[in-house]
This record gives structure tokens, C-alpha cells and sequence, in this order.
């Protein structure tokens, strides 16, 4: 059966403020699902959209599949269960940066550590939106929000940097307003065994407006950002004439000129996410502007055994070799005794 | 000639005390298998301190276990002992208020000395003396001298031979005690199999220790006790734990669903966890996730995707569950918590048991926040009462909090084994395929449980959470009326429970001068008070509750024939508090207790026959 994007629309009224940056991501969604769907053979069924609290946390709701609104930051705990129960559910997870990040960092970590077999969608906003406007662990050093009226004095996280530190298996980064690339993404991730993790860099109008507007801009997206593709040269910039070096010297990365200094396409690097080696993809997911473009695409995607299937695995091995079948048989087990 | 009188008794009460790593649990616990198997009543209680290993010789180390073997139905580890066994002067110093006057002491001679008496706080040389056992039968065993002699050809490392005194002193026992060394025997081969070398030393050390007992006459009796006929049937030893664990396996095939269990370990929980992982053979998932919290959230995640979801904890952990907890009460899934309670508050006592949980399970959450609460009150009956929390929780929608204790989930007692065809069949309310009028919270009229819609069952799907459902489609509604039916609702599935659960039983007349009123694991100690009140002619009876929210239908009735009514419990009174606030018109007395020990019944009977007169 093909599905369309109205076959994923729920009827319900979406109450994102216009013009907030998870329509877009939303409407990538709705474009991904029908060809996941057709490529991975799904039936609508088998989607299942978890959430915890925030904004973006909404989302199942419009979502016309199984949809769970969780509690704050518990999302990936509570997604790792309805994988386990079911594993062959598509199980995506909706969450943000104060969800997934603050205060439920921990669960976050740890469904990556086990790389558990659910798509996860981190919308970062670099705020505290549905509770008006406090910093969130993403918000830059120094920003002013209503809980730093003086700037803030904590250093923020690289999502990406967390994730591929905890050996993330798929780690990708979009641009809201880029949905052709998060169409991309999502196939991609659905398509991973594991945690697929994709942090979709959004705008909040409202609190924290052009956040991450100096790459978003339409006018030096382009020069500003880079998009890695597995196998193709890490090239960029308007005119395709910049590109990615390793600096051997400092062992860093390095952006040159193509045709500069007698730089030719060859001496570019080329992007391989399926390298289990994290050096590099540590590296991709850290440039920061403006001495680097930030990095989009699929930073890694590498494969290794998944939890859902250790834990399935495991549970056969058991079962075939098990003298015990039901209840009564385990009541009867070990010592026992006879009153005649 | 054999000088040793054989005298047949009733009962006895042995407490075996050593060092953390003495082995003193296992000592017990063979003890009190062993009489299991010759069709005594048995019940055991561990008293182990929280550090694994605290400084040897000290009293902060010492860990205890107490058996109570009986020729009749044993209902409690007994509260003072027949025999005290002491590996050091320690064990003795912290065991000796346990030990009944003119009790059997046993102790290790090799470990008393000056030094070691000191190190165990004693201020004097004399210990016996200083702790008053002079009317006592110590026996100076030099149990560890002994055991090196017995073992020193068997090329063990002396570390190794040590650490088999325990056994031993379990010889001594058995010759005191009259028991047969086979079961015991095949513990060696089954607990050694991949480490054959120690089987034959531990039973060489066993048999030295029943050797030494008969050569030394070192008690001038041996016991026999003669056990009265038992209900027919197939038995077994069987703990509270344990049985929590196998009556939540039973609730899961009963209701042919994969049994998934996400957990954090925690004292004295960790066995259901531990316990739980064994049986994978039957369908179960256990996840040790990263916290209690995570523990909640995968199983409100599989109860969702449609597995019998469960949870298992102690206080501290039941307090981190309890935002979860609201989700799953929000969301109607079934869902069982089970809380093992011990001393609290915060990290508290986490060896030791208490009642001190009940308020924060009926009460612990934000919202009008109703759940099911149910409580065990013995080690066996642990399975029935986690397979009915189960079977609430499944056929009911709704989260149960199964309280059980640190004193039955740690003790154990036989067991008459069920037969599962016994057990009712468990129906959840799963919609299905097909079904082309479903709405997530409609409701049946009986239960007024909503329907299980999975995923991945086709034209089914739909979206659940913990803002405010719609009456009927469950969608977020924040309609103000709709908010005040759903509270109601929710209040009203549980308080329907009633209808689906017995009746309170009073175990003696249904009216009188007393009526004694407990719940949960003091129910083996309240039992064997009343009784023996009973047999004195008094005019008391017994309610024992496992039913806590909701109350059994006639619970009202049960308080109008009596004179007074004490409520017993080991916390500051929170079932009497419950009481007051559900019959505000009857007087409540209260018996409570809060030092992380159970009741005793010499103590229970004190304050029964102050309130009788």
C-alpha cells in the first residue's frame, strides 16, 4: 500500500505559534513517512510517535499513528519500553533541548549507550519555549533570557558532541527550514538499526528569534554551513570552492580554498560516516562559526548490534535451552517435598 | 554407652550470628530448609547490616539470621531464641538481647580472646558475664581451629578452609537438632557444580561439626521435633521476594502477554529484579535501566505497547517513581509497583523493615491521583497477592502498588505448591482489529476500565498522554467540566475495585472486646498474639488486611461489634489514619512500632491485655 502525506495528518489543530520552526520539521516528517512506509515495507500501524514535555512535544498529537505525550525529559525511557515490548514498531521519539538535554539527560545517554533501535528528533531551539523564555543546556554562553537577565554563566552543549561521545551510532543535523535535506535525514535514520539521533536546529520565534539565524539566512546558508554527504568530498561554500582539510600539525580540522596555494579537489577530505573510529565525526560535529562551516547531513551512521536485538536474541537462546516451559513447571522447581 | 537424651519438643528458635562474611544466611538457610524438608513449619528472618563487608569483628558488621522451627503451622521467626550461635565475640555482644534466659550459646572459642573482645566493645574480659548469659548453656566450641584440622590434607588455602567454619557450626546444629545430612549434601554438588574441589570439604566440615556435637556431648539433649500431619500435597521453601517475583511471571501467562520488567536495583527489592532475569525461559524482559525513574517509564512504555508492565522498588525508589506514576494513572495502563518497604525516611534503614510507606502510596502524587494498593502479609502469599495485583491491574486499567516488607520479602517459609488451574483466568480489555468504533477512554460499565488499544493493530491508532483526556476520545481537553468527570472517573474505577475483591475475613468471633486490626508482613506476629489471647479465654479477634485501597465492602461492618479496636502497624499510624479518614465515627486505637524490627508477640500481648482490662 503508498501512503500519502494526508494518511500521517491527525485531525487535530496544531497549536505551534506561526511561524515557529517545527512546522517545517513537521512537514518534513509528513514527507519522510510515506517513504519510509514504502521502503522498509511499514504499514501505518507499526509508527509510533513518543514524546516528552515541551513544544516540540506536541508533535504526536497531529501524527495520525500510535502516539504517546510522555512526562518531562522521561521520553526515551518510556520510547525504550515500547520498543522492547514491540520491537517491530518504528518507534520515534520527539524531544527537545530542555527535554532530551536537562532533565532528561540521563535517559537520553543511556537509550544511546544501549543504541536501542528508535529514531530520535531533538529539536533545538536554544530555549525554554513553552514555559516563556528561560536558557536551556544549549543556550550560548552570555545569552539573556528572563532566568539570565544578565547573560548566562554556563557553558552550553553540543548535542552532537554528547551524542557521538556516547558512541551514537547515527547522529545527523538539519535545518528547519532546509526539509528536503530532514526528508533525507529521516529515510536515512529509519533505515539505521539503532539509535538514529537528528538534531533539527529550529527557530523560536517567539523567545529566541534568528537563533541560529547567522547560518539560516538565506543569503550565506551556503557559505556558512557544510552539507556531508558518505563518499563525497566535504565541499562547500556558494561556488563550491571551499572544502574541508585535516591541519596534520594541530590535528584539526581546516577550511582551504579550492584552486588556492595549488589546493586541488583531491586534497579534500571525503566523508566517511560509517567509520566506527568517533575522531572524526567528533571533529565534523564541533566546527562552530565563524572559523567553520556547521556541518548538516548524516555525521555518522555506523553499525553495530542494537539493544532491541540483543534483548530478543537473548530471550530465544534462553528459551531453547530451558527445561522450564510454564508456571506450574517453575512452582516445581528445585527442592520440593512430599506431605502424604 | 551414649549418655545424650533424645526429647521430643514442640519448637525451637535459632539464631546464627557471625561476621557479614561468615556465611551466616546461608548457615540458616540450610537449617531451615533442611526442617522444611522433614515437614516442620519453618520461618526465617535475616537481620544483615547494609555494608557487604564491614570491619571485621566489629558489631556494626555483624549479620544474623533466626530460624523458627515448629512441629505445627510456624508463623514467626519467634522473638527471642532457644539457641544463639556467635562466630565472635561481636555476633555476641549484638545478639545476645535475642536470646531467651538459660538459652544454648554457642560460640566459636578461637575468636575469643582479649583483643577481639575489645575490638567488639565489650569492657570487660568477660563478655558473658558483662552481657548477663551466666545462666546460659555456652558450649566453647573451637570451631575454627577444628575446621583447619579437618580440612588441612585437603590442599585448600586457608583462606578457604575459614570460610567453611560456618559449616561447622551448622554440624553442631544438626546433631543438637537430630537433622539428616542429604539435602544439605546435595546442596554441595548443585551450589559447586562448576568448582567440584569444595564439595567434598564442605561436607567433611558439616560432618566434623555433628561429630564434634556427639563425642563432646556438647548439649546434654538432643531434640527431636515431631511434626503434626500437614495438608497433602507437594511443598517447598519458598521467600517473599521470590514468590513476588513467580506471582507476576503467573499474572503474565494467565493473561498470555510477555511479562516486562523495568527496575533499578534497590534494597531490599533487588531479589524480585535478580529473580525476574532467571526466568526469560518464560517470556519475561528485564531491563536494569539507569534509575527508578527509567524503571517506571519503560514500563509505562511496554505496558503501551501492550506487555503486563511492572516495576519493582523500595521507598526512596517509589518516591523518584511518583511523577510516572501519575502518567500511568493519567493514561489507564495497567501497571503493577511493587514496593518492598524498609526503614525510612530517606536512605533510612535500608536492611531493616517497615510499614512507613503506606501514606506515600495511597497519597504520594500531584493531582486526585487514585491507584490500587494492595498488601502482602506473608512470604508465600506474596505470589497470590502479585499475581491479583497483576490481575487487577490488566482487567482494571489502572496502576496497583503492591506494598510488601523487608521482613517477608527477605524471610522465607514452606509452601503448599498451587496449581496454576486453580488460578482464575486473567481477560485485559485488549481491543482488536476490525473494531471500527474505538474510543481510546470509553468505558465498560462494570469496571469502568477503558480498552487496550495496541500499536501496530490496524485502524487502531491513537494518541495518549498526561495532559487531560477527553471523557470519551481521549484527546487533550481542557474543558473545565470535562476535567471535574474525568477526576471522578478515575476515583470511581478504583473505588469499583470493591466489587471484584473478597470480603474482610475476622479470624475468631465477629464481635467482642477486642478487635485487632493490622495489614501487611505483621500478620504471622499479630496471628500468634491473638491466638494465644484466644486460648486464654480472652475476647479478641483479628482483621488482616491485604486490600488497602479500596477497602473490602464490609470493612465498616466488621468495627461495629467490638469494644475497642487497636490498629497495629510498624510506623507512626498510617493505616489508622486511613481508617479515621474513611470511618470517622469509630475510635481507633493504635499499636505501632518504628525500629526497623517486626512486632513481638510478647509485646503484641502486653498492649492487648492493657486494653482488655
Amino acid at each position: 500500500m503508498e501512503y500519502t502525506q494526508q494518511d500521517f495528518k491527525s485531525s487535530m489543530e496544531i497549536k505551534w505559534c506561526p511561524g515557529c520552526g517545527d512546522y517545517a520539521v513537521y512537514a518534513a516528517v509528513q514527507r519522510a513517512l510515506p517513504i519510509v512506509a514504502k521502503e522498509l515495507n511499514y504499514t501505518r500501524e507499526r509508527f509510533t510517535f513518543v514524546s516528552g514535555i515541551g513544544c516540540s512535544s506536541r508533535f504526536p498529537y497531529y501524527v495520525n499513528c500510535f502516539g504517546f505525550h510522555g512526562i518531562h525529559g522521561r521520553a526515551s525511557a518510556i520510547s525504550t519500553g515500547v520498543k522492547v515490548a514491540n520491537p517491530r514498531l518504528s518507534v520515534w521519539q520527539i524531544t527537545g533541548d530542555g527535554d532530551a538535554l536537562a532533565i532528561g539527560g540521563n535517559h537520553f545517554i543511556h537509550a544511546i549507550r544501549r543504541n536501542i533501535d528508535i529514531n530520535i528528533l531533538l529539536f533545538n531551539n536554544q530555549i525554554y519555549g513553552l514555559t516563556k523564555g528561560q536558557y536551556s543546556p544549549t543556550s550560548k554562553l552570555g545569552m539573556i533570557t528572563k532566568t539570565s537577565p544578565y547573560g548566562t554563566v554556563e557553558h552550553p552543549f553540543n548535542p552532537g558532541e554528547l551524542i557521538i561521545g556516547a558512541r551514537g551510532t547515527f547522529f545527523a543535523r538539519s535545518l528547519d527550514v532546509e526539509i528536503k535535506l530532514s526528508t533525507e535525514i529521516m529515510t536515512e535514520a529509519a533505515k539505521h538499526d539503532g539509535t538514529s539521533v537528528m538534531e533539527m536546529l529550529v527557530n523560536c520565534v517567539i523567545f529566541n528569534d534568528k537563533a541560529h539565524g547567522y547560518i539560516s539566512d538565506r543569503e550565506n546558508r551556503e557559505d556558512r554551513t557544510i552539507v556531508l554527504h558518505h563518499g563525497q568530498p566535504m565541499i562547500f561554500g556558494k561556488n563550491r570552492d571551499k572544502g574541508l582539510v585535516l591541519d596534520r600539525d594541530n590535528m584539526q580540522l581546516k577550511v582551504v580554498e579550492i584552486g588556492r596555494d595549488g589546493i586541488t579537489e583531491n586534497d579534500i577530505l571525503v566523508h566517511n560516516a560509517e567509520n566506527q573510529d568517533t575522531g572524526i565525526h567528533m571533529m565534523l560535529a564541533g566546527m562552530k562559526m565563524p572559523e567553520m562551516p556547521v556541518a548538516l547531513g548524516i555525521i555518522r551512521n555506523v553499525k553495530d548490534r542494537t539493544y532491541d536485538d540483543n534483548v530478543r536474541d537473548q530471550l530465544e537462546e534462553v528459551k531453547a535451552k530451558a527445561k522450564v516451559h510454564c508456571v506450574d513447571d517453575l512452582l516445581h522447581s528445585g527442592a520440593t517435598w512430599e506431605v502424604e | 554407652m551414649d549418655i545424650t537424651k533424645r526429647v521430643e519438643i514442640d519448637d525451637v528458635v535459632i539464631r546464627f550470628s557471625g561476621d557479614s562474611g561468615d556465611g551466616m544466611q546461608l548457615t540458616g538457610t540450610l537449617f531451615a530448609d533442611t526442617a522444611a524438608l522433614l515437614g516442620d513449619g519453618v520461618s526465617t528472618f535475616p537481620d544483615y547490616p547494609a555494608e557487604i563487608r564491614a570491619p571485621q569483628g566489629t558489631v556494626s558488621g555483624v549479620s544474623g539470621f533466626q530460624v523458627h522451627v515448629g512441629s505445627g503451622v510456624v508463623r514467626t521467626p519467634g522473638d527471642y531464641c532457644d539457641v544463639l550461635i556467635a562466630m565472635n565475640p561481636a555476633a555476641l555482644r549484638a545478639n545476645a538481647k535475642w536470646a531467651k534466659k538459660g538459652a544454648t550459646v554457642i560460640v566459636d572459642a578461637d575468636e575469643f580472646n582479649e583483643k577481639t573482645v575489645q575490638r567488639a566493645g565489650f569492657s570487660t574480659i568477660d563478655p558473658f558475664e558483662e552481657l548477663g548469659l551466666k545462666d546460659s548453656n555456652v558450649i566453647f566450641a573451637p570451631i575454627t581451629s577444628l575446621t583447619k584440622e579437618s580440612l588441612k590434607d585437603s590442599g585448600l588455602d586457608n583462606k578457604v578452609i575459614v570460610r567453611s567454619k560456618n559449616m561447622f557450626a551448622l554440624g553442631i546444629c544438626y546433631f543438637i537438632y537430630d537433622h539428616p545430612f542429604d539435602f544439605t549434601f546435595k546442596y554441595f554438588k548443585n551450589k559447586f557444580r562448576k568448582k567440584p574441589e569444595f564439595i567434598e570439604p564442605n561436607k567433611k566440615v558439616l560432618v566434623a561439626g555433628y561429630n564434634y556435637a556427639a563425642n563432646t556431648h556438647a548439649h546434654a539433649n538432643t531434640y527431636k521435633i515431631v511434626s503434626q500431619k500437614k495438608e497433602k500435597g507437594t511443598y517447598r521453601s519458598i521467600s517473599g521476594n521470590q514468590a513476588t517475583a513467580w506471582g507476576l511471571i503467573a499474572a503474565a501467562e494467565k493473561a498470555n502477554l510477555p511479562l516486562f520488567c523495568g527496575s533499578y536495583p534497590i534494597t531490599p527489592a533487588t531479589n524480585i529484579l535478580e529473580e525476574l532475569a532467571i526466568h526469560k525461559n518464560l517470556n519475561v524482559k528485564t531491563l536494569q535501566v539507569e534509575d527508578e525513574i527509567a524503571g517506571i517509564c519503560t514500563a509505562i512504555g511496554a505496558a503501551f505497547a501492550g506487555n503486563f508492565a511492572v516495576t519493582t522498588t523500595s521507598g526512596p525508589g517509589l518516591s523518584l517513581k511518583s511523577e510516572a506514576l501519575g502518567l500511568a494513572v493519567m493514561t489507564e495502563l495497567p501497571l503493577v509497583v511493587v514496593d518492598v518497604q524498609r526503614g525510612g525516611p530517606s536512605t533510612g534503614l535500608p536492611t531493616k523493615t517497615e510499614q512507613s510507606d503506606l501514606s506515600q502510596a495511597l497519597y504520594g502524587r500531584n493531582g486526585e491521583c487514585p491507584v490500587v494498593v494492595i498488601a502482602a502479609s506473608t512470604p508465600s502469599n506474596c505470589f497470590h497477592y502479585a499475581f491479583h495485583a497483576g490481575k487487577i491491574a490488566m482487567e482494571h486499567m489502572t496502576p496497583v502498588i503492591l506494598l510488601t516488607d523487608g521482613f517477608i520479602a527477605n524471610g522465607s517459609e514452606p509452601w503448599k505448591i498451587p496449581a496454576m488451574k486453580d488460578y482464575p483466568s486473567i481477560c485485559p480489555p485488549i481491543v482488536h482489529e476490525g473494531d471500527t468504533d474505538y474510543k481510546p477512554y470509553r468505558r465498560d460499565e462494570l469496571r469502568l476500565a477503558r480498552r487496550w488499544a495496541l500499536p501496530e493493530t490496524k485502524g487502531l491508532e491513537h494518541r495518549i498522554g498526561g495532559l487531560e483526556k477527553d471523557f470519551i476520545t481521549g484527546e487533550a481537553s481542557h474543558d473545565p467540566v470535562n476535567h471535574q468527570k474525568m477526576v471522578d472517573i478515575r476515583a470511581a474505577k478504583v473505588a469499583r475495585v470493591q466489587d471484584f475483591i473478597p470480603d474482610q475475613e475476622i479470624i475468631g468471633d465477629a464481635d467482642g472486646d477486642l478487635l485487632v486490626v493490622g495489614w501487611g508482613g505483621t500478620f504471622g506476629h499479630l496471628l500468634s498474639a491473638v491466638d494465644d489471647l484466644q486460648n486464654e479465654g480472652k475476647k479478641i479477634s483479628l482483621a488482616h488486611f491485604n486490600y488497602i485501597n479500596p477497602l473490602p465492602k464490609n470493612t465498616g461492618e466488621i468495627f461495629k461489634s467490638f469494644r475497642k479496636i487497636v490498629v497495629c502497624e510498624l510506623n507512626l499510624g498510617q493505616f489508622a489514619d486511613y481508617l479515621r479518614t474513611e470511618f470517622y465515627n469509630v475510635r481507633f486505637e493504635q499499636c505501632n512500632k518504628v525500629q526497623g524490627l517486626p512486632f513481638t508477640v510478647a509485646e503484641l500481648k502486653e498492649k492487648f491485655k492493657q486494653l482488655l482490662k
